[in-house]
């Protein structure tokens, strides 16, 4: 695996870079591919933590019937702003910008993205968005859901609204930007002895989320700007009274805002077909199936919105066409969980935290799949749309799935990020806790919604109390769950254990440089002579 | 001692997995009582695709849990495991059983949906008509004007219902922050709660004066959603006397948790009593809000922002 002596390509000339970062080059506008990723994960994080406090206080809220512990305002508030920070500021960045940045042109033999100007100011748009948005909080907060439906957004907390849409489109712009970006690289920049069947699925998953992001973003763009103009500028595309057409708007909103579950979701899949391989010490199974079920994913998904809308101003051939495009994404979404589940067979699995995520993530993910296949029908949906169901169905997996995927990738890639290992029994008290604290919380929901609790909801019919009492301590063992990994986190990146180049004996290009990487990846540009997930074969040992 | 053949394990492991999905799928408990036409049909629906996703849930929690113990790394060995990379006949198989069983569920749910009424046949409902414009400005009035046999979006069309049957029952339902308001145009009858004769094929033709609102009775396990200066509608036949909850399934403002209410299904006759004497008190001058008590939002009757005007202004 010695790197045969090729010439040194330079992005930027030798000797202009200082040979490490120092701690405050992670707090400007730095154009290093590896510092945007940390400087998005980090970000996305901080916000992770605060959408995470929300969640407590709604669950607080939830603990009796009555409206007793919030202002109802402040709720709706919570409930808004808790949606909107862990889709657009925690899930969508880290998995995008922060695994990414950081990856992507280490899998691929790169020195740094394409437009690493571009880049960087593709983060440096999230900023401002999350000042933004603590902004809105002081003007009481936007309360009319993440999905912001008029007329409820046009009337409520007009100041608030607005700060939140330009929060968003900022975000939305970043996305853009950022994809454009991914788009190019994965397409452009791989090492020339990398053939199209040895590019991670990491980079695969990237690519198919990069071209959702592109096709949908800019529509989810103009159905806020127009919103902006009824707020602001007396126009009524969304104003019933003025002859607006309030349903526009919701299928503007969910033609960008379906894929967007793809886009949390895709990158995870790109992880989980990393993680796995390496401490199971097995090739992928079914490497093109993978690849290809990303495609088809993000095809399918640019065609299921209108199963958010069953119960909206939809006719009778609208529901029935988008219930058979919903149902068909289950089969390229199987397509990838029985590849990692074979992937598990006949392997010689490590159960590092790491791996204990990759699994918990399947199992969860089998969950939240499974209960999205019931609600692909209007003829079940329509009773529980608008309900906890739909709460515990997109927290399996938005939570069981992306955020296990998120904890996955960080406990992986932790080692060759900052060069230290995370502490290991604290990973795995961080697992148990999360694992049990997440059924705990969303299992219970799946009833709730279908006796009759409806969804953002301050208050709620006493029948339910006992149920709301679970999903409220699993919420707490949730959020005490988030300390460990934060101990561990702050404690290793200074004082743990050197990890040293490979400590996982992976396979893939970012294994190859030293950990953590230097300033432009490695001295001379690595060559290919093991696939990544050769595991078990001839080459690799 | 003879060892017992692969075959038979899974043989036993299907049978096992096979029994327990139907129990599970049949005595889940998870539904509240049925008291529709249309709930029969929703359950036994969601029971056949809950009996499905239970098997499927065995077998690959079942597979996950079986490999990490079977192929767990022993302690000293740093090996590699199978190079094993793919296995086209089962590739095939495990793409084309889900898709046989989406496409399955996609037929089966269109001919459930049909029953539930979701497709009728004649032009009813497929008059995407939006009442607009002028009409908007004064959705009140809309209630009393021709407008309102226009028809548009939802579920109606009742299974049990001949084509183009007219329904036994219409009530014009609107929704406002943060309650619904019933009213029985042809018997001059305004309710805060839902009266319904029991057996008969109620249409709901519903509005909203002010943001959009989502009209949900759990035991009937029908929802469709209400537009300002829009109408939607519902059609059912409430097969079960007694009080159901009515429920608000759309954001709709701080108190949208509290904008429940009831609906009374009653044997008729008790319901053709209900309306006269309803129509009696309301003609002597009683306000909805008198003839409606409603305890729910007492607490917060002056967040809540409906006032006595607020109710007056409602047709009678
Ligand atoms: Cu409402």
């Amino acid at each position: 695996m010695t790197p045969a002596q090729i010439p040194v390509q330079t992005l930027v000339p030798q000797g202009e870079h200082p040979p490490a970062w120092k701690w405050y080059d992670y707090f400007t506008f730095n154009i290093d591919h590896k510092v945007i990723g940390i400087q998005y994960l980090v970000l996305a994080f901080l916000s992770y933590l605060v959408g995470g406090v929300m969640a407590l206080g709604m669950r607080a809220e939830l603990y009796t019937p009555d409206s007793d512990f919030l202002a109802p305002a402040v709720y709706n508030a919570l409930l808004t702003n808790h949606g909107t920070i862990m889709i657009f500021f925690w899930v969508v960045p880290a998995a995008i910008g922060g695994f990414g940045n950081f990856l992507i042109p280490l899998m691929i033999g790169a020195r740094d993205m394409a437009f690493p100007k571009l880049n960087a100011i593709a983060f440096w748009l999230n900023p401002p968005a999350a000042i933004l948005l603590m902004t809105s909080l002081f003007f009481g907060g936007s309360q009319s859901g993440w999905t912001a439906y008029p007329p409820l957004s046009l009337i409520t907390a007009s100041h608030a609204q607005s700060l939140w849409i330009l929060s968003i489109i900022l975000v939305g712009t970043s996305s853009i930007l950022g994809s454009l970006n991914f788009v190019i690289t994965i397409w452009k920049m791989r090492v020339p002895s990398m053939k199209l069947d040895e590019v991670p699925l990491f980079c695969w998953a990237m690519l198919a989320t990069s071209i959702l992001a592109l096709f949908s973003t800019p529509v989810l763009a103009i159905g806020l700007t127009l919103l902006f103009f009824d707020i602001n500028f007396g126009t009524s595309f969304f104003r019933p009274e003025a002859g607006g057409d309030v349903v526009m708007y919701q299928h503007l909103f969910w033609f960008y805002s379906h894929p967007a579950v793809y886009l949390m979701i895709l990158p995870i899949f790109g992880i989980m077909s990393e993680v796995i391989p390496v401490h199971a010490r097995r090739p992928i199974f079914g490497y093109k199936a993978i690849a290809y079920s990303s495609l088809a994913i993000c095809v399918v998904g640019l065609f299921v919105w209108v199963h958010h809308m069953f119960s909206s101003g939809t006719p009778p051939w609208m529901r029935l066409f988008f219930t058979v495009s919903t149902l068909l994404v289950a089969v390229p979404t199987g397509v990838k969980i029985f590849g990692w589940v074979a992937t598990l067979w006949g392997g010689k699995i490590r159960f590092t935290t790491a791996m204990l995520f990759a699994i918990g993530m399947l199992s969860m993910f089998v969950v939240g799949g499974l209960s999205g296949v019931t609600l692909g029908a209007p003829a079940f949906d329509l009773h529980v749309h608008d309900t906890y169901y739909i709460v515990g169905h997109f927290h399996y997996v938005l939570f069981g799935g992306s955020v296990f995927g998120l904890y996955a990738g960080i406990y992986h890639w932790f080692p060759k990020i900052t060069g230290r290992m995370l502490n290991e029994p604290l990973g795995r008290l961080h697992f148990a806790m999360t694992f049990v604290g997440t059924h705990l919380t969303f299992l219970p929901m799946h009833e709730l919604g279908m006796k009759g609790m409806p969804r953002r909801v301050a208050m709620y019919d006493p029948q339910f109390e006992f149920l709301n009492h679970l999903c409220t301590f699993g919420a707490i063992l949730l959020g005490l769950s988030v300390l460990p990994l934060l101990i561990n986190a702050i404690w290793s990146w200074s004082r743990g254990p050197k990890a040293g180049d490979n400590p996982w004996r992976a396979l893939s290009l970012e294994w190859t440089t030293s950990s953590p990487p230097l300033v432009e990846n490695w001295p001379v540009l690595p060559v290919v002579t093991v696939g990544p997930y050769d595991y078990g074969t001839k080459e690799s040992s | 001692m003879q060892e017992i053949p692969a075959s038979f394990w899974t043989l036993l492991a299907g049978i096992v997995v096979t029994a327990i999905s139907f129990w599970v799928g049949q005595n889940h408990g998870l539904f509240p009582e049925q008291a529709s036409n249309q709930a029969p049909l929703v359950d036994g629906f969601f029971n056949f695709m809950f009996t499905i996703a239970v098997a499927f849930f065995l077998v690959v929690q079942g597979a996950i849990v079986v490999f990490i113990i079977r192929y767990r790394r022993r302690p000293g060995d740093d090996a590699d495991g199978s190079s094993v990379r793919e296995n086209l006949p089962l590739e095939i198989l495990w793409t084309a059983i889900p898709a046989i069983i989406v496409i399955g569920l996609g037929v089966y749910s269109v001919d459930v949906y049909r029953d539930m009424g979701g497709l009728p046949s004649s032009g009813m409902m497929m008059a995407h008509h939006h009442s607009r414009g002028s009409a908007l400005a004064a959705p009140l009035e809309v209630q009393t004007s021709p407008a309102l046999t226009a028809t548009t979006y939802g579920l109606g069309g009742a299974p049990m219902a001949e084509e183009n049957h007219t329904p036994d029952l219409t009530v014009n339902v609107t929704g406002l922050q943060f309650a619904w308001i019933f009213n029985y145009a042809n018997q001059q009858v305004t309710a805060g709660e839902l009266h319904v004769p029991r057996g008969q094929d109620v249409l709901l033709k519903m509005t909203a004066n002010d943001v959009i609102h989502s009209f949900w009775v759990p035991q009937f396990r029908i929802k469709q959603d209400v537009f300002p200066g829009q109408f939607t509608e519902l059609r059912f036949i409430a097969t079960k006397t007694g009080e159901f909850p009515v429920v608000c399934a759309e954001l709709c403002g701080s108190y949208h948790g509290g904008m429940r209410t009831r609906v009374i299904v009653q044997e008729p006759a008790d319901f053709e009593r209900w309306l006269t004497e309803s129509q009696v008190a309301q003609a002597s001058g009683q306000t909805v809000a008198q003839a409606t008590p409603s305890t729910l939002l007492t607490s917060y009757a002056q967040d809540l922002g409906i006032t006595q005007e607020t109710l007056a202004q409602l047709p009678h």
